[in-house]
C-alpha cells in the first residue's frame, strides 16, 4: 500500500497527491484531515454546538485536549483552537464541539451564523497536554468559566461514562444560566451520579436561579460571589488531594492558581489558557519586548520593522528586497500582534507567517527565528 | 532629485513631486486592490488549479492512445496546457506571494512547487528577489540576457555574440533547464566569486527536483503505457518543449522588447518608492490579447502591471491595466505594449541586430525614455 502511495506520488510531483484527490470530493484526502459538520444545534443563545465527522485520519481525542479547525471566510483559511466536549474514546467516531460567537471575532460568529450540515472544515490531531491522567485520579476538582467549560465538560462527561466511583466536583462560573450550554447533559450526569457534584455560579446575578435543578445553582452563595478560598472549601474540602483542571479567563486562573501556589500545591493544578486574539489598543506607541524564540534572544520593542530589530539584536534574518516585495523574509509570528506598514492592519492570529521586513510589534510578539 | 525623460516628442520633466504623487496614486490603486481581495481570487484560482488537473490527468489518459496520431497530437495538446498553466498563471504567481494572504497550507510562496525542473527556492531567489527588486540595472538584474546574451546596447560586444541567435534559439528549446541553472550564477563561478559549498547546495537540490521531473515524465509515465514507452516519451517530451517555447516567449517579451529601458546603479542609488514604481514601468513591457491569452500567459502579458504590483494577485492586473495606462499618459510615460506578433518581433530583431558589433548597427537610442536623474543630466548632454 506504501509503496502504491509513492508510486503515485512520484506520478504527481511535485504536487500532493491531495491536490488531486480533493478536487474530487473535499474528504477523500489522504494526508489532510477533514471533517464534514454534521450536525448544528444552537444550545444556548449566543453558543452553537456543531458534531463533525472526521475523514479516517482521525485518531480520536481524550477529554481534555483541543483540536484546530480552520474555515474559509472570505477567501481566508482561518484556524482556531477547540475543546471537543465529548466524552473521549466514543466508538462512533465523532467530535463535538461547542463555540460561542464572541462579539467582534471572526471565526466563532461565522460558524455561528453559517456553520450548516455538509460543509467541510480542516481538522488537526487532537493535541494538548491538559486532560485527564490515566490511571483516572480518585478525587477530581474541575473548574471552568465562560467558554473556557469545553475541555473541562469533556472530562466530566468522560467520566460519568466510565462511571468514575470517586468525588467530582464540577464548578463553573457563567455570566447567567441562559447562556450555559449543555444544560441537559449536566443535568442528567447530575441526576445520576450521586457522587458527581455540580455547581454552577452566576455572580452577576444577584438573585437564587434555579431552585428545583439538580445541581446548586447560585448567584451570590457568600462572600464576593467569585472563586476564594472560602468557595474552595465548601465545594471540595478534600480538594488537597485532589487533581484540579481549570480552565477559564485569566481572572479565574489566577485566582486558582494564587491559592495552590501559596499552599503548595501547584503540581495537583492543571491549567489551560485560552486567550482571545484582541487586537492591541494602542498601536501607534511601540511598547512591549520582541522575542525571537528560535535564536533565545529578546529585545525592547523600538518601533522599527521586525526585520531591522532582528538584526540590531544581531541575527541574521534571510531578507531580500526590504520592501515587502519578495517575501524572502517570511518568518512564523507564534505570538502577538503586528502591524503591517503597507496596509496599516494589525493581526494577531497565533503561528501565521508574516513579512519581518514591513511588519512592525505592536506590543509583546514572538517571533519564529 | 529630477527625474529627466527623453521622448521621441522632446525631453520630459518629472519633478521630484510629481514622481512622488505618482507613486501615491498607484499605492492607493494597490490599496483599493488589497481591501478587495477574496472569495473571487479564491475561486478563481481554485477554477485553474482543477483546470489544470484536468488537463493534465486528460493528457497522460490520452498517452494511452498515442499510437493514434490525432490523439497523441491532443495529448501532447492537453499535457501542454497544464504544463503552462501550472508553471505560469498557478506556480509563478502563487510563488511571488500573490495569495499567501488565504492562508492556504499548500498555496504559498513558502511551499509551493511547481512542475518544472528549477527548484521553487531557487527561483524566488533570483527571481522574486533579485529580478523584481533591481529590474534592468546592469550588474544587478541578471535577467538582462540571463547572462547569455547581449539584450541591450550597453553590454559589451565580443565576437561569441555573433553566435546569439542560436544561443537565443537553444536557450527557447530548453527553457526549463536555462531557468533551472539561473540562480547558479555561472559567470561568478568562472569569476571564482562563489565558495564550493555554496554552489554544491545549489546543484544538489537541482537534482532532487530535476532528477524528480524527468523520472516522472520519461521514464514512470512511459512505462506505465506498457508497449507505447516511446510514444509516450516523445510526447512528454513535446509537451515540455511547448512549454519551454511559450514561457520563453512570454516573458522575453515582457522586458526585451524595443523601448524597453535598462538602467545604471549610479542611476537608481537611494532610490523613492516613486523612482522604483517608474523604473518599474519603464523596464516593462505588456502584450495586448483576449481574456484566454491572458490567462495562459499567466497574466504576464501585463508585465508592467506585474512589476508594479508583483504580490498582488495576477488575475487582477486587468482591471488595473487601465489606470496605470491613464497614469503613464498623464505624467507623458509610455506604456510599452503591443500584439504578441509585434513585441516578438521586435525581440528577435533585437537580438540579432545586438549579435553584432556595435559599429555596424546603426545605435537606436530607444524611441523611449532615457532616464537621468538632474546630477547626471550635465553629463549625459541633456
Ligand atoms: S525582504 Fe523582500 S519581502 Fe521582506
Amino acid at each position: 500500500m506504501v509503496d502504491l502511495i509513492n508510486l503515485v506520488q512520484t506520478l504527481t510531483s511535485p504536487h500532493p497527491l491531495d491536490r488531486y484527490l480533493e478536487l474530487v470530493r473535499p474528504t477523500l484526502t489522504l494526508r489532510d484531515m477533514r471533517a464534514e459538520i454534521t450536525r448544528v444545534r444552537h444550545s444556548a443563545p449566543g453558543s452553537v454546538t456543531l458534531t463533525l465527522r472526521p475523514t479516517r485520519q482521525w485518531k480520536g481525542h481524550q477529554a481534555g485536549q483541543y483540536v484546530q479547525l480552520g474555515v474559509v471566510i472570505d477567501g481566508v483559511r482561518h484556524t482556531r483552537c477547540y475543546s471537543p466536549v465529548n466524552p473521549e474514546g466514543g466508538r462512533d467516531r465523532h467530535i463535538e464541539l461547542t463555540v460561542k460567537a464572541h462579539p467582534g471575532g471572526v471565526v466563532s460568529p461565522f460558524l455561528y451564523h453559517n456553520a450548516v450540515p455538509g460543509m467541510v472544515v480542516d481538522l488537526t490531531p487532537a493535541d494538548g497536554m491538559f486532560r485527564l491522567p490515566e490511571p483516572r485520579p480518585e478525587r477530581l476538582l474541575l473548574i471552568s468559566g465562560g467558554s473556557g467549560i469545553t475541555p473541562v465538560l469533556s472530562m466530566l462527561r468522560t467520566l460519568a461514562a466510565e462511571s468514575h466511583r470517586g468525588e467530582v466536583v464540577f464548578l463553573h462560573y457563567a455570566k447567567s444560566p441562559a447562556v450555559l450550554p449543555h444544560r441537559a447533559e449536566l443535568d442528567a450526569i447530575a441526576r445520576r451520579h450521586p457522587n458527581f457534584r455540580i455547581e454552577l455560579r452566576h455572580p452577576h446575578r444577584p438573585e437564587r436561579i434555579d431552585p428545583g435543578a439538580p445541581w446548586i445553582d447560585l448567584a451570590r452563595p457568600k462572600g464576593s460571589g467569585y472563586f476564594d478560598y472560602d468557595e474552595l472549601e465548601r465545594v471540595a474540602p478534600w480538594f488537597a488531594d485532589a487533581q484540579t483542571y481549570v480552565c477559564g479567563p485569566q481572572s479565574l486562573m489566577d485566582a486558582v492558581r494564587k491559592i495552590y501556589q501559596a499552599e503548595q500545591w501547584d503540581d495537583r493544578l492543571h491549567t489551560e489558557e485560552f486567550t482571545l486574539s484582541v487586537a492591541a489598543a494602542d498601536a501607534a506607541r511601540a511598547h512591549g519586548t520582541v522575542n525571537f524564540s528560535a535564536s533565545r534572544v529578546s529585545a525592547e520593542n523600538n518601533g522599527a520593522t521586525l526585520l531591522e530589530q532582528a538584526e540590531s539584536a544581531g541575527l541574521s534574518p534571510e531578507y531580500g528586497c526590504r520592501m515587502g516585495i519578495c517575501f524572502s523574509c517570511t518568518a512564523v509570528r507564534r505570538a502577538g500582534c503586528t502591524r503591517n506598514l503597507r496596509t496599516g492592519e494589525t493581526d494577531s492570529d497565533p503561528d501565521q507567517p508574516i513579512q519581518l521586513c514591513i511588519s512592525a510589534p505592536v506590543g509583546d510578539v514572538d517571533i519564529d527565528i | 532629485m529630477t527625474i529627466l525623460t527623453e521622448t521621441e516628442s522632446g525631453p520630459l520633466v518629472l519633478s521630484r513631486e510629481q514622481i512622488e504623487e505618482l507613486g501615491r496614486e498607484l499605492d492607493e490603486l494597490r490599496a483599493a486592490i488589497v481591501a478587495d481581495l477574496g472569495e473571487r481570487d479564491r475561486e478563481y484560482l481554485y477554477s485553474i488549479i482543477k483546470a489544470q488537473c484536468g488537463f493534465e490527468i486528460a493528457g497522460r489518459g490520452l498517452m494511452y492512445l498515442g499510437f493514434l496520431p490525432p490523439f497523441w497530437l491532443a495529448a501532447v495538446a492537453a499535457l501542454s496546457v497544464s504544463k503552462i498553466l501550472d508553471n505560469m498563471e498557478i506556480g509563478h504567481n502563487v510563488m511571488h506571494g500573490q495569495y499567501d494572504w488565504m492562508r492556504e497550507p499548500g498555496l504559498n510562496s513558502r511551499v509551493f512547487e511547481w512542475d518544472t525542473v528549477c527548484p521553487a527556492d531557487q527561483w524566488k531567489h533570483s527571481h522574486n528577489y533579485l529580478h523584481h527588486t533591481y529590474t534592468n540595472i546592469h550588474n544587478k538584474d541578471r535577467d538582462i540576457g540571463y547572462s547569455v546574451l547581449r539584450m541591450d546596447e550597453a553590454q559589451e560586444w565580443n565576437v561569441l555574440r555573433l553566435g546569439q541567435p542560436l544561443y537565443a534559439f537553444m536557450l527557447m528549446m530548453l527553457f526549463e533547464w536555462g531557468v533551472m541553472g539561473h540562480d547558479l550564477e555561472v559567470e561568478k563561478i568562472v569569476r571564482g566569486e562563489r565558495t564550493w559549498p555554496e554552489i554544491e547546495q545549489l546543484i544538489l537540490g537541482q537534482w532532487r527536483k530535476a532528477g524528480k521531473q524527468v523520472l516522472k515524465d520519461y521514464l514512470v509515465f512511459p512505462a506505465l503505457t506498457g508497449p507505447l514507452f516511446f510514444h509516450t516519451l516523445a510526447g512528454n517530451a513535446a509537451a515540455n518543449l511547448v512549454r519551454n517555447v511559450w514561457a520563453f516567449a512570454i516573458i522575453f517579451c515582457g522586458h526585451f522588447p524595443t523601448g524597453v529601458q535598462t538602467f545604471t546603479e549610479e542611476e537608481t542609488a537611494d532610490e523613492t518608492r516613486g523612482e522604483w514604481y517608474i523604473r518599474q514601468m519603464l523596464g516593462s513591457a505588456n502584450i495586448t490579447g483576449r481574456k484566454l491569452f491572458h490567462i495562459m500567459a499567466g497574466n504576464l502579458s501585463h508585465q508592467i502591471e506585474h512589476h508594479l504590483f508583483p504580490d498582488l494577485p495576477a488575475s487582477r492586473y486587468p482591471e488595473m491595466a487601465p489606470t496605470v495606462r491613464a497614469l503613464c499618459e498623464k505624467y507623458g510615460l509610455p506604456y510599452n505594449t503591443g500584439t504578441l506578433g509585434k513585441q516578438i518581433g521586435s525581440v528577435w530583431k533585437k537580438i540579432f541586430k545586438l549579435a553584432l558589433p556595435p559599429r555596424w548597427v546603426k545605435s537606436e537610442p530607444s524611441p523611449g525614455v532615457i532616464v537621468m536623474r538632474q546630477r547626471k543630466a550635465s553629463e549625459a548632454g541633456v
